[in-house]
Formats: C-alpha cells, sequence, structure tokens
C-alpha cells in the first residue's frame, strides 16, 4: 500500500507555489523547528533512523555529527543531478513540490548552523531549475530566506546551482570539484567532506529526498516516522520505477514493501501479461535480481545486501522475458564508460574494455573464454578506486553473467541473442 | 570575432559576484556563451570568456571539455538527444533513433543536410517511466512512437 507523505501533495498543481504550500501547513515546520535547539534537531533525526536515499543509505543524523565543532562556516548541498539510470523522483520532488525541499533544506541548515546552501542540479533538468528559482525567489520574499528568519536570528542563504551533463557529479566528493567550477572529479576520502568539503570547509551532502524527509520527521516526530518501514530501514521510501509494467511512475510506500506486491499492486503487473524476467532493484549499479528472486525480495537495505544487491536510490527496472541480457548488459556498460572521469586506471580502462567485449559477444565475435575474462576484469575494477563508479559497473556485470550465463554462452556459440533479434550496430 | 552582447556582459559580472569563488562561474557563463554563439562553444569564444572573467583559459578548458551539455562543435537550431539507456532501449530508443536518423537523413552527432537538426544519443535523462523519450533544446518530449517523435520535429523544424 502506498504511504502519502512526501508525495501527499504531489497531484495539486497549487503546491507548486509558495501560497498552495502554506495552504497544506507549508513552513509550519519549519516555526517548530526555530522552537527546537540545533541538537534536539539533530538527536530527533538521529532517532528517526533515517538513511541517505540518494543511493549509499548512510545514517543522515550521524553525517551531520560528524561536523568539526571549530566555529568554521559549514555548506549545506543538495544533491539534485539524480544520474543513476533508472531514477526519476527527484525531479518529480522538485517540479511538484519545491517548498517541501527548501523547508527541509533551511530546518537541516539550522540544525547544522549553516549560513549557505546550494541545490545542485544536473544540467538537464531545466524545468526542475526553473521551478526552484521560482520558488527560492518566492521564499526570498515572503523572509523564509535571507537575514533573520522568521524573526528567529538565524540567517541562511540559498542558491540553485546548475551542472552541466556528468553522472559522476553525482559522487559527492565530484558534486563539490563542479561546484567549485573545476572538473567533476571525486577526491579521495579520508578527509570526507563534513572535515573538508566545498572550498575545503566542512560540507553535508544530502539526497533532495533525505532533505525533504527531515521536514516530516520534524513535523511528526522521530516515532511517528519509525512507525513506517522496519528497525533498520525506517520511514517511508520513493521509488521510481519503469520498464515492462503497466504503470511506470514514482511511488512511496514503506521501506520493508514487497517487490513482487509493488509491481502488482502499484504499478498494475506486467505489460501485456508477459513474464518476469528480471529486475534491477536500485539503479543500473545494483546487481540484477531474477525473477525467483525478486518473489522473496522487500524493498529494505538489508533484505536487498542479503540479496547481493542494493536498495541504491531506489531505481527499479522491472523486465520481462523479452529482453536480451546481453544486449541490457552492453548497453548498461555504455554508460558507465562513457561516464568514467577518467582518474583510476582501473576504471578508465576497465569500463571501456569491458564494454568492448560485451559489444564484441553482440556483434557475433565473442569467444567463450571473454565471459570468465569479463569476470576477471571485474573483480579487478572493484575496491580499488578513488569513487565507487568503477565498483559500479562492475557490480552488474558480474551480476548479470552469472545469472544468465546461458544467454551469453547462447549468444558466443551461435552469434545471436537466445531471445530476439539484437539491433548489434546501435 | 565573437562577442557577448551587452546583458550577457553584465550577466557574467554578476556571475563572478555570485558565489564564494569566481571560479565558480565558469560553468554558468559557459551556458550564456553557448546560447549566444548559435548553441555551441567554440575556441575562440573560450579565449573571449578567460579575458572577460580575467581567468586562465586552460581553466575555461578544463569545464569546456569535461561537461557533455557543451556543444564541441556547431549544432542545428534543434538539438534532438534521445535518451540511449536502459530503461528507454527497453522500450524502443534505438529503433527510434534509427528511424528519426533515416527521415531525416543524418547520422549520429550529425548535422541534417539543411543544417537545422543535430542528432545525439544520450545518457539517462531522468523520465524513464514515460520512455522512450527525448530532449529538444530545453524541454523534454515523452511517451514517443518513431512517428510521433518525427512528427515532433518536423513540427518544430517549421515553427509551430
Amino acid at each position: 500500500m502506498e504511504i502519502k507523505l512526501l508525495s501527499e501533495h504531489y497531484d495539486k498543481k497549487e503546491f507548486q507555489s509558495l501560497q498552495g504550500y502554506k495552504k497544506y501547513g507549508g513552513y509550519e515546520t519549519l516555526k517548530k523547528a526555530f522552537s527546537m535547539k540545533p541538537e534536539q534537531i539533530i538527536s530527533e533525526v538521529k532517532d528517526s533512523g533515517l538513511r541517505g536515499r540518494g543511493g549509499a543509505g548512510f545514517p543522515t543524523g550521524m553525517k551531520w555529527s560528524f561536523l568539526p565543532q571549530n566555529g568554521e562556516p559549514r555548506y549545506l548541498l543538495c544533491n539534485a543531478d539524480e544520474g543513476e539510470p533508472g531514477t526519476f523522483k527527484d525531479r518529480l520532488m522538485m517540479e511538484r513540490a519545491p517548498h517541501q525541499l527548501i523547508e527541509g533544506m533551511i530546518i537541516s541548515a539550522y540544525a547544522i548552523n549553516s549560513a549557505k546552501s546550494y541545490i545542485y542540479v544536473r544540467g538537464e533538468y531545466n524545468y526542475p531549475i526553473k521551478v526552484l528559482e521560482t520558488a527560492l525567489r518566492e521564499a526570498y520574499d515572503s523572509g523564509l530566506l535571507g537575514k533573520n528568519i522568521l524573526g528567529s536570528g538565524f540567517n541562511h542563504d540559498m542558491d540553485v546551482y546548475r551542472g552541466a551533463g556528468a553522472y559522476i557529479c553525482g559522487e559527492e566528493t565530484g558534486m563539490i570539484s563542479s561546484l567549485e567550477g573545476k572538473k567533476g572529479q571525486p577526491k579521495l576520502k579520508p578527509p570526507f567532506p563534513a572535515i573538508k568539503g566545498y572550498l575545503g570547509k566542512p560540507t553535508i551532502v544530502n539526497n533532495v529526498e533525505t532533505l525533504a524527509a527531515v521536514k516530516y520527521i520534524i513535523r511528526d516526530g522521530a516515532k511517528a516516522y519509525r512507525k513506517h518501514g522496519t528497525e533498520k530501514s525506517a520511514g517511508s521510501k520513493l521509488f521510481s520505477i519503469s520498464g515492462n509494467v503497466n504503470k511506470p511512475g514514482t511511488y512511496e510506500v514503506a521501506l520493508g514493501y514487497p517487490l513482487m506486491d509493488l509491481i502488482n499492486n502499484e504499478c498494475g503487473g506486467m505489460k501485456n501479461g508477459r513474464k518476469l524476467k528480471a529486475v534491477i532493484p536500485g539503479g543500473s549499479s545494483a546487481p540484477i535480481l531474477t525473477a525467483e528472486e525478486v518473489q522473496k525480495t522487500t524493498m529494505d537495505y538489508e533484505c536487498l545486501a542479503q540479496m547481493g544487491s542494493m536498495l541504491g536510490s531506489g531505481a527499479i527496472i522491472v523486465m520481462d522475458d523479452s529482453n536480451c541480457m546481453v544486449d541490457l548488459l552492453k548497453v548498461t556498460l555504455h554508460f558507465y564508460h562513457h561516464e568514467s572521469c577518467g582518474q583510476c586506471t582501473p576504471c578508465r580502462e576497465g569500463t571501456g574494455w569491458i564494454h568492448k567485449i560485451v559489444s564484441n559477444i553482440v556483434s557475433g565475435e565473442g569467444r567463450l573464454q571473454d565471459i570468465d575474462l569479463l569476470e576477471k576484469i571485474s573483480k579487478q575494477m572493484m575496491g580499488r578506486t578513488i569513487c565507487a563508479l568503477s565498483d559500479a559497473a562492475a557490480m552488474p556485470t558480474l551480476g548479470f553473467i552469472t545469472k544468465f550465463r546461458d544467454e551469453f554462452e547462447f549468444y558466443v556459440r551461435e552469434g545471436r541473442s537466445k531471445v530476439k533479434e539484437v539491433m548489434a550496430h546501435a | 570575432m565573437f562577442k557577448l552582447s551587452d546583458e550577457g556582459v553584465a550577466y557574467v559580472k554578476k556571475e563572478l559576484e555570485r558565489y564564494e569563488t569566481k571560479r565558480s562561474a565558469i560553468i554558468p557563463c559557459l551556458y550564456r556563451v553557448q546560447s549566444e554563439n548559435g548553441g555551441w562553444v567554440s575556441p575562440e569564444s573560450i579565449n573571449y570568456l578567460s579575458e572577460l572573467m580575467d581567468l586562465p583559459v586552460a581553466w575555461i578548458n578544463e569545464v569546456f571539455h569535461f561537461y557533455t551539455m557543451f556543444n564541441k562543435e556547431p549544432v542545428g537550431k534543434l538539438h534532438v538527444q534521445v535518451c540511449n539507456n536502459i530503461t528507454c532501449c527497453m522500450l524502443g530508443a534505438r529503433e527510434l533513433t534509427e528511424h528519426i536518423s533515416k527521415t531525416f537523413e543524418m547520422g549520429i552527432d550529425e548535422l541534417s543536410k539543411d543544417g537545422k537538426i543535430t542528432l545525439s544519443k544520450v545518457e539517462c535523462l531522468g523520465s524513464c517511466d514515460t520512455a522512450p523519450m527525448m530532449q529538444i533544446n530545453d524541454s523534454y518530449h515523452e511517451n514517443l512512437t518513431p512517428e510521433s517523435a518525427v512528427k515532433i520535429i518536423k513540427d518544430m523544424v517549421h515553427g509551430n
């Protein structure tokens, strides 16, 4: 069953404007937050069990508590560089409920004592950027941003920064490099951004959905938020569902929700009544699940880790039996090869190499030993680079070739797909 | 010689003041150059921008080359970018791309004969629930078929 927390008012056009947002209690939570001490907000967020909704799932309250207490200015950076293939939930939130994000950000900024924040939005999101800019203007005009917000004595400035087309800028240190006006190349950690981030200053980077959730945690309290979800995966989550289902879209459910229920109930089942073949549960970096595995999957951090995959950004790609796995791995690897920033050898060389091998198989020029070679290279690409992009290419590769090995072997032997005619040249 | 309009120069001055460091203004200013230069960033405009911003040309080049949204060569008035990532490919993006390519007789990243259209394949645009989809200049076009995509492009070429 869907839960309407973050997505409650998505269907109302007026919710986009400040006036409309206020009709549904908008910015009342901010007033409540100002009546609390910053430490109380941080502990409420810690108690809520909220974990980062962008992909890594790191506990938000804990991330905030890493900030050094040395009086240096802190920055809050909202990660709206939604680029993980299959993910579109943040775009919808920025378009439908921009003030919900802004309110969550002001509360978060107050909690961590930050005077300046940026919303870093991917460059392609032209419309969401326009909506956010309008919303920010409204917020400034109503004294919700700037000096002495609502008479609280708290000052905060917020701005939108438009990226320019680079998946790697969704990695938090890559995003910081980009905001500094450089190539979006990730930096070695430690030091983590909370210690040394934007311009070398302590910086907290949180996803759009995470920051919006903070508003609801402060509005209803940590206990109420925890009523949804499981013990270790608390709260609700926005899932972006696409592929061969009848009703693709964004759905908000409690963490721990059965994946099959999402497909059958929320998404109206498989399109054209075809058979389920596989599901990518957390964006294209997450190892694929077979139809059999999908039956026992619940959508929470623990279950997906147990299944050898991950919840990631909550992007679910549903595939029916008309899909060729060799072909789809080629498409996926083209992406990672294209997006590698080129800093680290295992990633720069590895993503290109495995993409070429799979392309050769698709062209009918594969050799049986290529499948083992794919496995060997993928394993060497993992855990050896500055950021996780290399792993993000290697993990799905291992998933595809392990779980659908027969399709890869068939393709090599016969020089064609077991499933369908593939556009080898495209 | 490339030069920004007076409004463009004022925009650059404002962006230089907007962030903590001048360097952060490079991305927004490159966007401005691109839009005033017919959709791409020429080598001479990079030198011009470097002087205008008083920043090393290497810094501008670094940003220009890294990000895909800055066009390295001239593009048509309509830049048709078809998402060719996983969900879109599952739902026919490649067949759609090929249909556009054949209809307008142009290859990928090439200009159409009349110079009005450039066709590109791009990575996930975050609109997978409406796949297949494409972006033309700044706007998204969703739930496409090969025929509807061609019709949209033709209508735009004819200025409707």
